[in-house]
């Protein structure tokens, strides 16, 4: 998978859990640049992400991530 | 809405969930507000953030309270204010077994194990009795869920010393106080996890990350039936199955197969299926269930079916059997008028997805189960809790039967020219007095499932009766009638506040079953409030009808018992005058009435 296809169905995953159709995500995006994403919002949006790309996040990965980039980069690694 | 019944997809509902509460709050349902005050030992967020949507669903829009992190008993026995001031119409506790706070270690003794057991039930005992005594409102509090893993191995319930059997006693133990407490619910999530699979439910991940009790997946599925319990306890129960015939109740087409070669009983592995599915529809009778026939046959292979000599179900377990070629949409609407229900009281089953489609959009409201094959049947209509118990009453049991005797009551009307001389040969026997502890909550039950003939609409729980019965402040009256077809129970309610400065009655609530429409029991409710203001010396009586969707019926009904109009308002709300008069004549004339 590419990581523009990557990108371009996470987009999607952020725009449905927060009922937003403007948000446009990147490499850079964390939690500070979209208003409703806190961390209770953030458990809702791996289980998203994880049922997206049928894949699961283990906890080292979840307390380590820091942007969407380094998120993109780990569903790369598990669903090659 | 679709996505909202069960069987739902989880993983859409966890996704989109803030849409779907958008769309539910747009659509112009007139919702109930309650407010549910929500007592975590674990994280609440998006318990409460997909219960929201379940109970938007069926008609509650709640407002929520939820404590700060596992501050469940703080908040109880401490009396947080911004609790305090919140009032709840309804307190859940959602506990887990995260929240033993000790469990017996091997090296125990069976003394030691009863200590720390007493110890553990008196941690939630004293918060419930302080929940009812300061809050006075239902209490839903979970049970305990197994641990995911087990020390003694497949001995774990056999040794005190094991936590499921630690858990096991302790649960009982949380069982016999709802036994014993009104208005107290167990939330079941030791059946919810297992019946969801205790690995997947116990992800130790969703712990440890972010406390939750259980994984993110199982939220739905628990958060649904935790709702089922909640609009159960506020009167949103569903209160009858419309069953189709053919491959519903048995495998096969009564009329081209004939009945011979119908697929029930034990012969075959289809036969058991269908024979289960009856077997489990005619317990529903038992919790109060009124089942129907809906269905396109000619009328006597319909009954013939119902014969068949292995089957369960007979004809005489139905209230009404509509077999004939209407469309389906005409039968439901005939035998929610019959019945004098709310088509949104009907469940109907078929397994044509074509006439469910039908009557779920001609006849909004009717609950359409998609049922799936027939051995999910069951599975699937059980676990949508369209009829959630909450307590076992005398009423619920007996109700098929007053269903029925009503309709033998609507049959015998047509023969008499006269219908004050058929409403005599009835006998009717009313018993009109103050509320009394028998029938409290029976009470609170009508002034919640009480929409058609109901002038305030008011909801009160079983606490609040209580209140009003023993209160100087207020005149209380239930009316009970008996006649010659059965005994219908407590079927109306009125309720009087006091003002003894102007010497004034104001009538909050004055409600009846439809169940007893056309019987003359409200004039005698009537003349019992007449001769109650007389006996405290009260000079006039003040009635008020709001308007709902569904009480036009009784907006004149203060007008026929004689009452003159006072005070309009711009919602088409009344206020309604009725004067003591020194001599009264009284209004009922057909209903023997115990002194």
């Amino acid at each position: 998978m590419s990581r523009e296809e990557v990108f371009s169905r996470l987009n999607e995953v952020f725009r449905d859990v927060f009922d937003d159709e403007s948000i446009t995500v990147t490499d850079a995006t964390t939690a500070d640049d979209i208003e409703e994403w806190d961390s209770l919002e953030h458990i809702n949006l791996l289980a998203a992400v994880e049922q997206e790309f049928g894949m699961k996040f283990n906890m080292g990965q979840v307390v380590s991530m820091k942007n969407v980039g380094e998120m993109a980069d780990i569903i790369i690694s598990q669903t090659e | 809405m679709r996505e909202l019944e069960y069987p739902f997809d989880s993983e859409y509902i966890l996704k989109k969930s803030k849409r779907l509460k958008r769309e539910l709050l747009e659509s112009g349902t007139g919702f109930l507000v309650k407010k549910i005050a929500v007592l975590g030992g674990s994280t609440t967020h998006d318990i409460v953030r997909i219960l929201e949507v379940f109970l938007l669903n069926r008609g509650i829009q709640p407002v929520f309270y939820e404590s700060e992190y596992a501050q469940y008993f703080q908040d109880v026995m401490f009396d947080n204010p911004s609790l305090t001031e919140f009032a709840p119409d309804l307190i859940y506790i959602h506990t887990s077994n995260r929240n033993i706070a000790g469990y017996p270690r091997v090296s125990d003794s069976l003394e030691q194990i009863d200590a720390m057991l007493e110890e553990q039930y008196e941690h939630f005992r004293v918060m419930w009795d302080k929940i009812a005594d300061k809050y006075h409102c239902p209490v839903v509090q979970n049970n305990f869920e197994y641990p995911f893993y087990r020390i003694l191995g497949n001995q774990e319930a056999v040794y005190a010393q094991g936590r499921i059997s630690f858990i096991n006693r302790l649960n009982e133990k949380f069982y016999q106080y709802a036994r014993e407490h009104e208005d107290f619910y167990v939330n079941d999530i030791n059946y919810i996890s297992a019946a969801y699979g205790l690995d997947k439910w116990a992800d130790p991940f969703y712990w440890h990350m972010y406390k939750y009790a259980m994984c993110m997946q199982a939220i739905p599925e628990f958060a649904y039936n935790l709702s089922n319990i909640i609009k159960a306890v506020f009167g949103k129960n569903k209160k009858s199955l419309v069953l189709d015939l053919d491959n519903t109740l048995w495998g096969g087409v009564v009329g081209d197969d004939g009945v011979e070669n119908l697929e029930i009983g034990q012969e075959t592995s289809m036969g058991q299926v269908y024979s289960e599915f009856q077997g489990y529809l005619k317990a529903q009778q038992d919790i109060g269930v009124m089942l129907n026939v809906n269905s396109k046959n000619e009328y006597d292979n319909a009954v013939a079916g119902l014969n068949h000599p292995d089957g369960i179900l007979r004809p005489g377990d139905f209230i009404l059997i509509k077999a004939n070629w209407e469309p389906k949409s005409r039968n439901i609407a005939a035998i929610a008028e019959e019945m004098n229900v709310l088509p949104d009281s009907l469940v109907f089953v078929d397994d044509n997805p074509a006439e469910r489609d039908i009557v779920g959009t001609q006849i909004p409201g009717v609950a359409v189960p998609e049922i799936g094959t027939p051995e999910q049947y069951i599975r699937v209509l059980d676990h949508a809790g369209f009829f959630e118990v909450t307590s076992l009453s005398e009423d619920d049991r007996k109700r098929n039967e007053m269903y029925k005797a009503n309709i033998e009551r609507q049959k015998q009307q047509q023969s008499f020219g006269d219908y004050r001389e058929y409403l005599l040969s009835l006998e009717m026997k009313g018993t009109i007095r103050p509320f009394e502890a028998v029938y409290m909550a029976r009470i609170a039950q009508l002034t919640n499932k009480s929409n058609q003939f109901n002038l305030t609409t008011r909801r009160y729980t079983q606490s609040d009766i209580e209140r009003f019965a023993g209160s100087d402040e207020y005149i209380t009256r239930y009316g009970k009638l008996e006649d010659k077809f059965g005994d219908n129970g407590v079927v109306s309610v009125v309720i009087g506040r006091k003002d003894n400065t102007d010497k004034i009655l104001h009538l909050e609530l004055w409600l009846m079953s439809c169940r007893v429409l056309k019987r003359d029991m409200e004039y005698a409710m009537m003349d019992s409030m007449v001769q109650a203001c007389r006996e405290c010396g009260l000079e006039a009586m003040i009635g008020y009808y709001y308007p709902t969707a569904k009480n036009a019926m009784v907006s004149r009904f203060y007008d026929t018992m004689g009452f003159a109009k006072i005070d309009e308002g711009e919602d088409g709300s009344t206020v309604w005058r009725f004067n003591i008069p020194d001599r009264y004549e009284k209004k009922n004339t057909v209903i023997e009435v115990a002194k």
